[in-house]
Parts: structure tokens; C-alpha cells; sequence
């Protein structure tokens, strides 16, 4: 077995490399992906028909709205599996007495945590709000405010952390999140013109059609970054206990 | 010989060194996911090959001499570069007719790196996140019914002469 599948891997890998000999060089400004029509259009008009600076929030929050709407909801839905797979209620496997009680790390890490869990989650929010304008987006915000709850999950214990951000509360952000999304794209339906057109929504948000698709661009990451981040720490809950969601790593 | 190889390497190899990279990546993934018994570590291989195809479409997307897909308004040399066209502007608008100041924003195309590859690479990562997350679920699970994570003796209790 480990030898056929080593002969596949060579002969697939052989082909692949045999194949970049016609692929363009690295860092060609012509090649086919950087001249097309597509990206240059990007390149040259984002700013001047949406105002935003940052041409990959612009295209994944505007011009590809419902790309990122479904990935949002393939988020989810990946959220959701892992609780129907794992979630068991009532308690058929009873803990080991001598886990209970010593629970989250040392003094020195959790003094540590909440020195600098406020600034992670400030920076996550700044990632998410200022995404237009640097580097950043509703994904990676929601990422990381996911990933400062883990980590006071990690040093105070998971008990602590579901204290503050219940498995209620975890599916109750994480439809919120699908809803703003996709309820602001019928707002553009309502106002008279087709899904997640923000141009429709100039009359009620101020600074012409071009802040308009930037405020929208705003609202629909900050939908995005609600589920990604319910989701992230609904998997860690769920994958470090087992779905019974008592006592974590 | 020395020269069929110099050549090689200079035509084949360093302007074409990423695809390279992301064949090699992409071919260990390849393996642990066909070879490897455990199921974690098939698990690493599809992450690793998930991985080598983001390196793939990013690296397609570099230009050589641009910068990130983020236009910037508080560099110097782009004030001056802003100053520059619009003199240009109003002394050829005052010759011309009126026209609008925003059809003369020129933007150079090749001084920004091609933001598409990065949109498509961040919904694939996304893709990654959940695919890996709902793997692992469905591994804790195999675990707690088989007791091991190994491929060969979870087949093996599966076989209908295996036990239970």
C-alpha cells in the first residue's frame, strides 16, 4: 500500500511539475490571471465607485455578495454539524471525580490572559470596523474575537468562558449573524432593486450611492464576523469536551 | 552537462519556483492522506494539500514591483503623484471642456498586486476551517465508538467475522 501510493504521488506529482513549464513566470504582470479584464476592472474602479481603499474587502463584501453570503452559511452549517455529531445532553459519561475543580491553567497564565484578553478583543473589533481601509474584514475579526474567547476558555476554565458566552448565546450570535447578512440584502430587494445591490440603499444612508455600498460593505462584515466568531467557539466548546460541554481541556 | 542543468534551472525552475513549491506541498499532503493509517494524520495531509492550494492562487496573483491591493492616501509620494495630475487635470479641463475629476483618478494597474486570488483564497480558507472542524467532529465520534483511530483495526471491526 505505502508503495503504491508513493509511485501515484511521483507520476501525479511529475505531471503537475511538467506542467509548470507553461504556466507564466512568478510575478507576471501579463499573464493571464493579472491581465484579465476581471481583475483590472477591480484594480481601476473600487475606488471610485465604492470609496473603499481596500480592494479585497470591497470584492468579497460587494461585488462577490453572495460568494461570501454562503460561505458564511457553509460556516454555519460546519458549526451546526459539529453540535448535532457531538452535543450530548444529560450526563451518560460521568466525569473522573479527581478532574473536577482544578480546572483552567496556572496563576501566572491567567493573570496574564486578563491583562491582555481586553486588547485582543479591542484589536478584533478595530480588524472588523477599519477592514475597508487596512488590512482586515469580517473573517479575520471574527477569528480572532472567537479565538480570545478560547483563550479564556483555555485559562480560566470552559465554565468561565460559557459564563460570558453561553451555548445559547453561541447559536443565537451565529443566526444573527446569517440574518444581518442576508436581511440587508432584501433591504436592497425592498428598496427597489436586486439582492445585495447596495446602490439601492443611498436614499437611507447618508453620503451618496458610493458610501453607500461602503456603510452596507460595514454592516454585512460585521454579520459575518458575529457568526464566524459564535461559530469558532462553539466548535472549540464542542470538540475539547466531547459535546458535553462541562469541563474542557 | 553542466550547462543543459544551468540551463534548466535558469528556464524551469527559479522564475517558475512557486509552482514548484506548491507541487511538492501538495504531493506530501497527497501521501499522508493516501499512506497513513491514522486518521488525525490523514487529517494534517488534507490540510497541508488545502494549503499548497492557497499557495498556488496567491502566488499567481504577485506581480513583480506591486504592493498589497490596499490604496493608500497617506503616502508622501502618492500626495505628490496626486498633486502632479491634478494641475495636469485643471490645465487640460481649462483648455477642454468641463469634465468630472473622477474620471482622471488614474490608478496604475500593475502597482497593486491582483486582490482576486486573495478574495477567493479567504473563502477557501474559510471552506478549510469548517471542512477540518466537522473532520476532527466526526473523528472524536469514530473514536468513541471504535476505540481507536486507526484505519486498519477500525476496518478490521468492521469485517463482519470482527468482533461486535
Amino acid at each position: 500500500m505505502k508503495f503504491f501510493g508513493l509511485l501515484s504521488v511521483i507520476i501525479v506529482g511529475f505531471l503537475l511539475l511538467s506542467a509548470t513549464k507553461d504556466f507564466p513566470n512568478w510575478g507576471d504582470e501579463d499573464s493571464p490571471a493579472n491581465s484579465g479584464p476581471v481583475s483590472s476592472f477591480y484594480i481601476e474602479k473600487t475606488e471610485e465607485k465604492t470609496k473603499v481603499p481596500n480592494m479585497v474587502t470591497a470584492v468579497l463584501a460587494d461585488y462577490r455578495g453572495y460568494d461570501t453570503m454562503f460561505e458564511t452559511v457553509v460556516i454555519f452549517i460546519a458549526g451546526i454539524g459539529i453540535i448535532a455529531v457531538l452535543r450530548t445532553y444529560g450526563s451518560n459519561e460521568s466525569i473522573p471525580k479527581n478532574q473536577v475543580g482544578d480546572e483552567g491553567a496556572g496563576l501566572l497564565a491567567r493573570m496574564t490572559c486578563s491583562l491582555i484578553l481586553p486588547f485582543i478583543q479591542l484589536f478584533a473589533l478595530y480588524v472588523v470596523a477599519h477592514g475597508h481601509h487596512s488590512p482586515g474584514g469580517g473573517f479575520q475579526g471574527g477569528v480572532m474575537l472567537g479565538a480570545s474567547y478560547i483563550l479564556l476558555a483555555l485559562a480560566y476554565g470552559l465554565a468561565r468562558a460559557k459564563s460570558c458566552f453561553s451555548e445559547k448565546r453561541t447559536l443565537v450570535f451565529a443566526a444573527l449573524g446569517i440574518f444581518i447578512y442576508v436581511g440587508w440584502g432584501v433591504l436592497c430587494l425592498v428598496m427597489g432593486s436586486e439582492f445585495l445591490n447596495y446602490s439601492a440603499l443611498d436614499s437611507i444612508l447618508p453620503g451618496g450611492v458610493e458610501m453607500a455600498r461602503s456603510h452596507s460593505m460595514l454592516a454585512v462584515e460585521i454579520g459575518v464576523a458575529l457568526t464566524v466568531t459564535a461559530i469558532m467557539f462553539s466548535m472549540f466548546s464542542n470538540l475539547s469536551t466531547k459535546g458535553r460541554l462541562d469541563k474542557g481541556l | 552537462m553542466d550547462i543543459i542543468i544551468a540551463s534548466f534551472l535558469e528556464d524551469s525552475i527559479v522564475p517558475k519556483f512557486n509552482y514548484w513549491i506548491y507541487v511538492i506541498l501538495m504531493m506530501i499532503g497527497l501521501y499522508a492522506m493516501i499512506t497513513k493509517n491514522n486518521l488525525i494524520k490523514k487529517l494534517i495531509g488534507m490540510a497541508i494539500f488545502q494549503t499548497a492550494i492557497i499557495l498556488l492562487y496567491v502566488s499567481v496573483g504577485v506581480k513583480a514591483d506591486a504592493n498589497i491591493p490596499i490604496i493608500s492616501h497617506h503616502g508622501e509620494k502618492d500626495h505628490v503623484e496626486h498633486a502632479q495630475n491634478e494641475n495636469l487635470d485643471s490645465a487640460s479641463e481649462a483648455s477642454s471642456h468641463h469634465g468630472s475629476k473622477k474620471e482622471h483618478h488614474v490608478i496604475d494597474k500593475n502597482k497593486f498586486a491582483n486582490p482576486l486570488p486573495h478574495v477567493l483564497m479567504l473563502t477557501a480558507i474559510v471552506v478549510g476551517v469548517s471542512t477540518l472542524g466537522l473532520a476532527l467532529a466526526i473523528s472524536q465520534k469514530v473514536h468513541g465508538s471504535f476505540g481507536t483511530l486507526e484505519e486498519d483495526e477500525i476496518l478490521d471491526q468492521l469485517r463482519p467475522g470482527g468482533y461486535d
